[in-house]
């Protein structure tokens, strides 16, 4: 197989942007015009993207040391992760893809319940209706239908609810996603899909990946909106995304964002990624933090200073202690609550079982005292 | 053997007026009753609406309750599974319908890592009460993927509840029961009993859809089978009768959970045991029920357990079938095989 040079009716393209690199707003074209959210709603995305970047690192730190079976970073990813997350209303629901466990904690779920599945204690540990949010989910884009589900189950009750799913780049070739945008055009689902395009798929860059330049390209021919932002600017992408809610929130349907970013860390702490792409590229998406660029623009603004900053700073380094307590202390977990939610109805062989491993385990414990 | 079969559960709880019901139309009468009596049951699948489904199970359903509860899908069998998990997370109560066995496969993914799994994930707070119709196995001269037999993979998948009911009456209870259930349940419908029909009045009633029923009764040898197998066990203990053997016959009902109780109260009664089924029998679903069967009551068995069952091959073409599915002779010289 040979890379080819991309389709020639997807060509490549400068992504809509509030924020240039160095934070100054951008006007003219390749804003499309898409306003610039209001201060106080930037300075908030911007608290919440300090505290998870935090917690990103706090917990890949924690993964190294072995207290996570594994965990998939977001780091880079905060503008799309985060601008996600504030679009949404409270009874809006946020469907999230492995990497998103720190869009899961800015939606509110506490640390616990939103490591459960990466910890290793349990394969989901929140209520998914309190929070208005999916499990966690790996099976890559799986989950979009079930947005799509949900979102149209609202609508048919008539309440006015909308969906949000967050996918990767890879996540693009699965059939489910296809399945998924094409059900949303056609039922005209209140959903909107995110493409966070960080590059790789574990290590597979984007030309082993399709033959578009920009997978948003595709909206078309399911008959949805679509729109290319910059990934790393967190107001283009809030932006981008609310807009998208409310015309889904007003009957308007479906649409496909892509936001372009990067993920800086390892796929997983199991990854290497010095395999299949070298520090220079790293070091260049680094140079486009997401984080850096709205603190620019907030202080050229006059809405952040060193004290506010600080008190971020502090906020952050508080839910990082949180974290460390938290995962540095073991679960305690009842092994016979394997058995209790398998299914709603009783079930003979699931007591008969139950039994069996509580023999085992009382066996066991006499066995260590002996 | 009468073109209706009798169901001692029907016949006791039928009123005078009776009239014939085939498989089919109580399907389609429990969804009517199902979609009248709760708001949140909604039915989509391939052409399940104007039509009426292919085997117009869903026949009259888009006319009487309109597009928000009954509608025809895209194509997509993953796409239809999904979204059914998405609406079963915000309330509703899907009924789905794969159109034929082997296209309910696309989905199998979303069957097995989520419809199967979502309760248990989620600790209980997330449940699922999703209903997927299979039509399912052969004898209906079905060109290649349409008569296959996937039972198996279903009920080797924790966390599902896998039912397939062998004549209208079960067809209507099982229903019913799989709709008001908060699991996920595969509901499998064995084509060739589609235009089975018998003489009852709905709504009916029968046994609770996870327990086995003795569709027989006999002295000598237990014939377990479900599905289109209970129809071919019951013409062999016809014929047996003949013969002065006397056959028992057990129609499972519920292959997930398995009811154990009723299986093996017949075997111990009996001493010997044979399991019935279309599917190829190399992993197939009779081997589970000849290993529980042993595992509980082999000082009951005079005889090892057979299995009467689809070759392992894949399913032949139309002009094929009959030399692969498990018929009365096959039965009886299986039976023979023991040598008594
Ligand atoms: C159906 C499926 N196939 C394979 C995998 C293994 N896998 C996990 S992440 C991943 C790459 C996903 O890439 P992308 O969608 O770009 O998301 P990213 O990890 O970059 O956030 C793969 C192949 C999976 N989780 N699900
Ligand atoms: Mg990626």
């Amino acid at each position: 197989m040979t890379d080819s040079d991309v389709f020639v009716g997807s060509a490549a393209r400068a992504p809509i942007r509030l924020l240039d690199e160095s934070g100054s707003p951008v006007v003219g074209e390749q804003a499309a015009g898409f306003g610039m959210p209001s201060a106080e709603l930037l300075l908030k995305m911007y608290r919440q993207m300090v505290l998870v970047r935090r917690f990103d690192v706090q917990v890949t730190t924690l993964t190294r040391q072995g207290r996570l079976a594994t965990y998939a970073p977001a780091l880079g990813q905060e503008a799309c992760e985060i601008a996600g997350v504030e679009a949404l209303a409270p009874q809006d629901w946020l469907f999230p893809s492995h990497r998103d466990t720190v869009a899961m904690l800015a939606r509110g779920i506490p640390p616990q319940g939103a490591l459960a599945f990466f910890r290793g204690e349990w394969h989901s540990d929140f209520d998914p209706k309190q929070y208005r949010v999916a499990p966690l989910t790996v099976p890559l884009a799986t989950h979009l239908l079930h947005a799509v589900g949900l979102a149209t189950a609202a609508k048919l009750k008539g309440d006015p609810v909308v969906s949000l799913g967050f996918l990767g780049d890879g996540a693009t070739s699965e059939g489910d996603a296809h399945e998924a945008f094409n059900f949303a055009t056609t039922w005209q689902s209140p959903t909107v899909f995110v493409i966070q395009n960080n590059q790789y798929a574990i290590s597979v860059p984007l030309a082993r990946q399709s033959h578009l330049a920009h997978f948003v390209d595709r909206a078309a021919g399911y008959g949805m909106p679509g729109y290319l932002v910059d990934g790393n600017d967190a107001a283009a992408m809030y932006a981008v995304i609310s807009s998208a809610v409310e015309r889904a929130r007003e009957g308007g349907g479906p649409t496909l964002i892509e936001g372009v970013t990067y993920r800086v860390e390892a796929h997983t702490n199991s990854d290497d990624p010095t395999r299949y792409r070298t520090a220079a590229e790293v070091d260049a998406w680094r140079a486009r933090d997401p984080l850096t660029r709205l603190e620019r623009y907030l202080r050229a603004a006059g809405e952040l200073d060193d004290e506010l900053a600080e008190r971020f700073a502090l906020e952050a380094e508080d839910l990082a202690a949180r974290t460390r307590e938290l995962m540095n202390t073991e679960p305690v977990l009842d092994p016979l609550e394997l058995f209790d939610h398998v299914y709603a109805a009783e079930r003979p062989a699931m007591a008969e079982q139950r039994a069996l491993l509580e023999r085992e385990l009382t066996d066991t414990q006499a066995g260590a005292q002996r | 053997m009468t073109l209706i079969d009798e169901n001692p559960a029907a016949v006791a709880s039928a009123p005078a007026r009776t009239k014939p019901v085939t498989m089919a139309a109580a399907l389609g009468a429990a969804l009517r009753d199902a979609m009248a009596e709760d708001p949140d049951v909604v039915v989509f699948g391939e052409d399940i609406g104007t039509l009426g489904g292919v085997f117009r199970v869903t026949d009259g359903l888009a006319a009487q309750f309109g597009d928000g509860r009954v509608w025809d899908s895209p194509a997509a069998e993953s796409g239809i599974v999904g979204t059914a998990i998405g609406m079963a997370e915000y309330g509703l109560r899907p009924v789905v319908e794969m159109q034929f066995d082997a296209f309910s496969y696309p989905a199998f993914q979303q069957i097995t890592s989520h419809l199967a799994k979502m309760g248990s994930r989620t600790k209980g707070r997330m449940r699922l009460p999703v209903v997927v119709r299979i039509p399912c196995a052969g004898g209906i001269g079905g060109i290649e993927h349409h008569s296959d037999s996937s039972e198996a993979y279903w009920a080797a998948t924790p966390g599902l509840t896998v039912v397939m009911p062998s004549n209208p009456t079960d067809a209507y209870s099982m229903l019913r029961e799989a709709i008001a259930c908060d699991d996920p349940v595969i509901f499998m419908e064995p084509k060739s009993r589609y235009w089975m029909s018998e003489q009852i009045d709905l709504p009916v009633h029968s046994l609770p859809m996870t327990r086995a029923r003795v569709a027989r009764i006999g002295t000598d040898v237990t014939l377990i089978a479900y599905g289109s197998g209970v129809k071919v066990a019951l013409d062999a203990a016809e014929a047996a009768a003949e013969e002065e053997l006397s056959i028992e016959v057990v129609d499972l009902r519920s292959l997930s959970p398995f009811d154990d109780e009723t299986v093996c109260a017949s075997v111990r009664k009996t001493g010997r045991a044979a399991v019935i089924h279309e599917a190829a029998g190399f992993g197939g679903f009779g081997a589970e029920v000849a290993a529980r069967v042993t595992e509980r009551a082999f000082f009951s068995l005079e005889a090892p357990i057979l299995r009467i069952t689809g070759f392992d091959i894949p399913f032949p073409a139309p002009k094929l079938e009959q030399y692969n599915l498990p018929n009365v002779e096959r039965v009886l010289a299986a039976l023979d095989t023991w040598e008594w």
